[in-house]
């Protein structure tokens, strides 16, 4: 999924600079992966707007291009402005390193959102996507649609796909509950995010599962396929589809009826909890540390969890996408 | 010399019969096994959906025999469907009231004008195409993106006629079929029936002969790589009406899935060998391999393991057949 959004060829070049010079409390820096991606646009929204409601001054930067080496000029330049806080998607875990680390050491804090840097260069990550939280969301989704009874088939992407297969694992331990006693997961089928294998699983699944009730799809171009399948065949209503997927791959089918929703984590939401705990950082309210609480506006309030050897601050549910709202997102993303 | 070429030709259509039996065979063999593991294989329904699935792969299977047959290779033919399928797609995104006929037009001539640079560049610079190709393939791929912005064009950004390119139908027959159909007539004509359909043949066999026979060598090799563009352009019209998504990486590495399905119908890589009824067995049993394996629950490793163990045993019962033929015997071919 998030190989399309690295867009390799970025025409243009925008480097954003948005000062916002309102308050007197402390510069806020936010680097994304790169420029002319609505994805990435929609952390700096979400950024700028934490920033805005603490009072701070706001400097949005995104790169031409998705590389460390511009990234690393930025952070440069942002050192020399004496910012108070460094937010980044970094585009590589590593690479960063030191430049992140020369910023630490002058006071700088330093936190990562959506794409992680490696534990030394930061102080906390901002996981967009609670796994254990994404995968149960999914079979609560699936068993309310199709009733609480019957079989069910996840369409995953490989069958080696790290993320899907965490996501997959919670999905299991969440069926093992007792209210899912009447839903039976028949298969776990592997479409390989390709389009042609993704149908042809799906088409196999309608076949060898007659009774199937839903299709649990965690991978946009799966959950899309699906979708394309039972709206050629008329199946909308007599079987149900939710999943992780693009709301532009999703549009159509969310709004013929043949996806009730689906769910996805909200880049916003990504970019305004990256504000909130930078403001947090600043202010000394966290260090980053496991266990640390704060206040992230209207997200409430989160904690800090280790994870690997980091810690991090999970944004919780991802977020839903149904006929009420897919329209506005279709074209962000 | 006479009698000894034409002792060779029947013993040489021997082989190529039984090898073509012998391949239908192990489809039918392969169909009752899947039928007796699930018995929804062999309805209409899943015969429909077997072939409108395996109907890009055979279009471009065509194309891609006609290039081999040359002693070419085509390994671009992904990314000119992704070109072509991204154009297409956005032209009717923007222009929602386009004919599907237009569409189609517009993806064949961008696939044509992919295909004749390319051909271009073997034929007039003496590219191998196997470099030139590769070339070419990162080209498309690169400007797929450029015009895209790394942006994919969805469903709801096409017209409902767009779609029913791939999903409607004339008597009862998917579009897709037919249109397959259709372009193997074409070009079972073309190949057997046609003085320069011939002459692919010919350059194949020999380009040393073909020239000397006065064969404009470079006009053909232009005309394969050009044509197997085309193809490859109507494949992308189909591909994202049928899939309902246009994406920079559509289709990304299908060219191995083409290739394959023409080496188990009998095309030689070494080029001058390949013939229509061939590559429809070869097309065929490659769409029951898509179908089938994931109607008999085998694991996904072993769903790749038994693709690629199908495509070896085809190499390997076609070298045999080469080592029997003898390697002093060029082909010989006659209308």
């Amino acid at each position: 999924m998030k190989k399309f959004l690295i867009s390799f060829m970025v025409l243009v070049s925008i480097f954003m600079l948005v000062g916002n010079v309102t308050a007197q409390e402390g510069k806020y820096a936010i680097i994304v992966k790169n420029a002319g991606n609505p994805y990435n646009e929609k952390e700096m929204d979400g950024f700028e707007k934490a920033i805005n409601e603490i009072g701070g001054e706001v400097i949005l930067k995104a790169p031409a291009e998705p590389t460390a080496e511009s990234q690393i000029i930025m952070i440069e330049q942002l050192i020399t402005q004496h910012v108070d806080a460094i937010a980044i998607a970094g585009n590589d875990p590593d690479a960063l390193q030191p430049a992140l680390k020369k910023a630490m050491s002058r006071g700088i804090k330093v936190l990562s959102l959506d794409s992680a840097v490696n534990a030394q260069s930061r102080m906390v990550h901002i996981n967009q996507a609670d796994p254990e939280q994404i995968g149960r969301v999914q079979i609560q989704a699936i068993s309310e649609m199709i009733g609480g009874s019957g079989q069910i088939a996840v369409l995953s992407a490989t069958s080696q796909a790290a993320n899907q297969n965490t996501w997959i694992e919670w999905m299991k331990k969440e069926l093992e509950k007792p209210e899912y006693d009447q839903i039976e997961l028949v298969k776990v089928a592997y479409g390989d995010d390709l389009r042609d294998k993704s149908v042809s699983e799906t088409e196999a699944l309608l076949k060898s599962y007659p009774d199937l009730k839903g299709i649990i799809a965690p991978t946009t171009v799966a959950i899309a396929a699906a979708g394309k399948v039972l709206t050629d065949r008329g199946l909308q209503g007599e079987i149900e589809l939710t999943g992780l997927g693009l709301p532009s791959e999703m549009a159509e089918y969310i709004k013929n009826g043949v996806c009730d929703w689906m769910y996805l984590w909200n880049p916003i939401d990504v970019g305004y909890l990256a504000g909130y705990a930078a403001e947090a950082l600043v202010t000394e309210k966290i260090t980053g540390n496991p266990g640390e609480t704060f206040e992230a506006g209207r997200l409430g309030s989160k904690e800090v969890i280790q994870a690997g050897d980091g810690t991090e601050i999970m944004l919780g549910a991802p977020f839903r996408f149904d006929k009420e709202n897919i329209d506005q997102w279709k074209d962000v993303y | 010399m006479s009698e000894k070429s034409s002792k060779n030709k029947i013993s040489l259509e021997r082989i190529q019969q039984i090898r073509e039996f012998s391949l239908i065979g192990f489809i039918i063999v392969l169909s009752i096994f899947v039928q007796f593991r699930n018995s929804n294989f062999l309805t209409m329904s899943n015969i429909d959906d077997l072939l409108t699935n395996t109907a890009i792969l055979s279009i471009l299977a065509v194309g891609m025999m006609m290039v081999i047959i040359t002693r070419g290779i085509d390994l671009s033919i992904g990314a000119t469907l992704a070109l072509s399928g991204m154009v297409t797609s956005m032209t009717v995104s923007n222009y929602p009231s386009l004919h599907p006929l237009v569409a189609l037009l517009i993806g064949i001539f961008i696939g044509l004008i992919s295909g004749a640079i390319i051909g271009l560049l073997v034929a007039k610079f003496n590219i191998l195409p196997i470099i030139a190709t590769l070339g070419m393939m990162n080209v498309f791929r690169g400007i797929t993106f450029l015009i895209s912005g790394g942006k994919w064009v969805s469903a709801y950004q096409m017209s409902d006629s767009f779609k029913a390119i791939s999903t409607g139908s004339i008597l009862g027959i998917n579009n897709l079929i037919l249109i397959a159909i259709i372009i193997y007539l074409v070009f079972y004509y073309f190949i057997n029936y046609t003085r320069t359909g011939r002459k692919i043949y010919a350059v194949g066999s020999s380009p040393e002969s073909a020239k000397i026979s006065g064969i404009n060598v470079d006009r053909i090799t232009w005309l394969v790589y050009s044509i197997m563009g085309g193809l490859a352009g109507l494949s992308g019209v189909l591909w994202v009406s049928k899939f309902a998504s246009a994406q920079s990486n559509t289709a990304s590495g299908y060219e191995m899935n083409v290739i394959a399905a023409c080496v188990i119908g009998g095309v030689s890589i070494a080029g001058g060998e390949g013939k229509v009824t061939g590559l429809i067995s070869g097309v065929l049993l490659y769409g029951i391999l898509e179908n089938a394996l994931p109607m008999i629950n085998v694991s996904p490793f072993w769903q790749n393991a038994i693709q690629g163990a199908v495509i070896l045993i085809a190499v390997l019962v076609s070298a045999l057949i080469k080592r029997r033929i003898g390697s002093s015997n060029k082909i010989r071919r006659e209308d």
